[in-house]
């Protein structure tokens, strides 16, 4: 009994020092500090401007009169394989290329560590996407619709909305393309499912949080992976995508535009 | 006298209706009207708690989908969304309401339109359901694509052959009447109109509208000594052997998709029913189930609204179902698609599914306009 009871301690004194070990290299319980994350949108290396030329892999001339899109449920790597998962409250975000202040997003109260991997959602979880009105405030709020990034007809957000014009488009639609990515799986029957995953790694790089320190990371975003990683498609072809199976091939080509660029520490 | 009217159409567990039976009705609405007080709507004390309002399950329903407890009905929180509910400037052109599609004498439904028209004359593709009950969905709509009451009224809104209308100009319209002010606080306790407060109110509303004292349903929970006539009972059983598979249950619905067949081609071209929310070509040309209660007074019939008459419906199910690939099995089991049915058949079906007429639900001035 007595042996046992040794025993247990001294496995309970391995375990918390190593815990503590842990705690003292990669995340200071008491330390937080904030992270801010730019989404900086591109059409290749040119940064992308609405109402303004672009030709895509296809070569097809095109611009954007639109461009939005969810960022949720972000997940922070720290050097030495720590995770952090940002408070799910506090983790969901809409860029918006016409917002500028809406294209950084700012993540509070992160543990001060190095971090160098950052893992999010394209779009909005199939939990939050049914949850009551009452928890689906600010951007998620169904009822403000957010110019429109929500579906009231088939209850469910609008992960993705890049509208433009392209004289590939037809002509009965007045050259305008659409594309409008959502689907969370379905409520009652298993339906579309656009939910998409990226991690974005900094490489030899790393965000320092500290207490007195709110690193700003940048993402290259290239929306001209959309019409080609790993599906290439036309304008011509899919000038309006929206709750159809096509739009699966786009959610899994973009989930591929989000790509490390620099960071300010 | 409202809180205690609406205590006993909600209040019908058993126990509570052998009380009412016995005549403890009347010394309780005494004393409901005589806790409350009488001058509260008039006289407003804006501090004031919201008074709750009990919403009790039918004991011959299945129970409430709807979770009461994320918002609670309150008298106050009813009164707003029934106002909302009447409001045309929920609409872009400040002229269709809820109310305008959804008319109390038809159990809330468009009497005399096969589809509604909604702003500037458009016109929709589905006929109007009604309003009632829906606080036993778990979803809403022909095809079923909104899955929760608080987000019913933003598909009529955002419609554009509807209402289309945006929540965010709807509150600058409601901002700028005093009287939504106050209204907003005595039922959330500020004057703060958000697009949630918006909601939760329309569902109060929407949640306290229960049918559920036609003829047919004093009869199942043995209430009044109500009894059926004979044809009324035939009808009953044959009811059950014919139709009651899809409309079970005492919503008479099982809330399921089903494709009746009544859909042509050039139908399901524009139209394609529960495939448009799943994407599965198995749900081609379904569509949900639609409750019988009221059917009396919910002409005209079908998901398009094609059909006049019950007798129009039941010559359909008997003589015009057309096969088709995902035409419901239990519509296949005789030799022909549909069911056989003799003229009497059909005419005692009828006369039962009459039965299932709430005149009290139809013309309650609860849920009144004026």
């Amino acid at each position: 009994m007595k042996l046992r009871y040794i025993t247990f301690s001294l496995v309970l004194i391995v375990l918390s020092l190593g815990f503590t070990r842990c705690d003292d290299n990669d995340m200071n319980s008491n330390e937080t500090g904030s992270l801010r994350i730019e989404f900086d949108n591109h059409v290749g290396e040119d940064d992308l401007e609405l109402n303004k030329d672009y030709v895509n892999s296809s070569g097809e001339t095109f611009k954007l009169t639109k461009l939005n899109y969810y960022i949720s449920n972000i997940r922070l790597r720290t050097t030495t394989g720590v995770e952090y998962v940002v408070l799910q409250d506090s983790s969901y975000f809409l860029v918006m290329e016409d917002h500028e202040e809406s294209q950084a997003i700012t993540l509070n109260n992160i543990p001060a560590a190095d971090y160098d991997e950052i893992t999010f959602t394209i779009g909005v979880d199939s939990l939050r996407s049914t949850m009551d009105v009452s928890k689906r405030t600010g951007v998620l709020d169904p009822a403000q619709g957010h110019d429109g990034m929500y579906w009231t007809w088939n209850s469910g957000y609008i992960f993705f909305k890049m509208e433009g014009i392209s004289p590939s488009a037809p002509v009965d639609q007045e050259n305008k393309f659409y594309y409008h990515i959502g689907g969370y799986g379905g409520f009652d029957s298993p339906s579309l499912n656009n939910i998409r995953e990226t991690t974005v790694s900094m490489g030899s790089a790393r965000a320092e949080v500290r207490g007195n320190k709110s690193p700003e990371v940048h993402f290259h975003v290239d929306i001209l992976e959309l019409f080609k990683n790993p599906t290439t498609f036309q304008i011509a072809d899919y000038p309006a995508v929206m709750f159809s199976e096509f739009s699966k091939n786009i959610s899994e080509n973009y989930v591929n535009m989000f790509k490390y660029d620099h960071v300010h520490n | 006298m409202s809180i205690c009217s609406s205590m006993i159409m909600f209040t019908t567990r058993k126990y509570f209706n052998n009380v009412i039976r016995t005549g403890l009705s009347v010394a309780l609405c005494v004393l409901v009207v005589c806790c409350s007080d009488p001058d509260e709507i008039e006289d407003p004390d804006e501090n004031k708690e919201p008074t709750p309002l009990e919403i009790v399950s039918p004991s011959n329903f299945p129970p409430p989908v709807y979770d009461l407890s994320n918002n609670p009905v309150t008298k106050e929180g009813f009164e707003l969304g029934k106002r909302l509910f009447y409001d045309s400037r929920l609409s872009r052109t400040n002229t269709i309401s809820c109310g305008f599609c959804h008319m109390q004498p038809n159990a809330f439904t468009h009497h005399g339109h096969d589809v509604s028209h909604g702003v500037d004359d458009k016109l929709g593709r589905r006929n109007s359901l009604p309003v009632q009950n829906l606080l036993f969905y778990k979803t809403f709509f022909w095809d079923g694509g909104v899955h929760n009451l608080d987000l019913v009224p933003l598909n009529a809104i955002a419609n554009e052959v509807e209402m289309d209308e945006e929540v965010d100009n709807i509150i600058d319209k409601l901002r700028g009447d005093a009287n939504y002010g106050v209204q907003f606080k005595r039922a959330f306790g500020s004057e703060e109109i958000t697009s949630t407060r918006f909601l939760q109110a329309l569902s109060q509303f929407l949640a306290t509208m229960v049918s559920s004292n036609s003829k047919y349903d004093l009869y199942v929970r043995k209430e009044n000594n109500v009894t059926l006539t004979d044809i009324e009972l035939q009808g009953l059983e044959l009811f059950k052997s014919k139709c009651a598979s899809c409309h079970s249950t005492d919503l008479f619905t099982d809330q399921s998709y089903r494709n009746n067949g009544f859909s042509s081609l050039t139908d399901l071209d524009r139209d394609k029913g529960r495939e448009e929310i799943t994407l599965n070509p198995d749900d081609h040309g379904k569509f949900k189930v639609p409750s019988l209660r009221n059917v009396e007074y919910t002409a005209p019939y079908m998901h398009n609204g094609k059909l006049q008459t019950l007798e129009d419906v039941l010559n359909y199910y008997a003589s015009g179902v057309k096969d088709t690939p995902t035409l419901d099995p239990l519509l296949k089991q005789s030799g022909n698609p549909g069911f056989e049915l003799t003229d009497d058949e059909k005419k005692s079906i009828i006369v039962f599914l009459k039965t299932l007429t709430d005149e009290r639900y139809l013309s309650d001035r609860r849920f009144s306009e004026y």
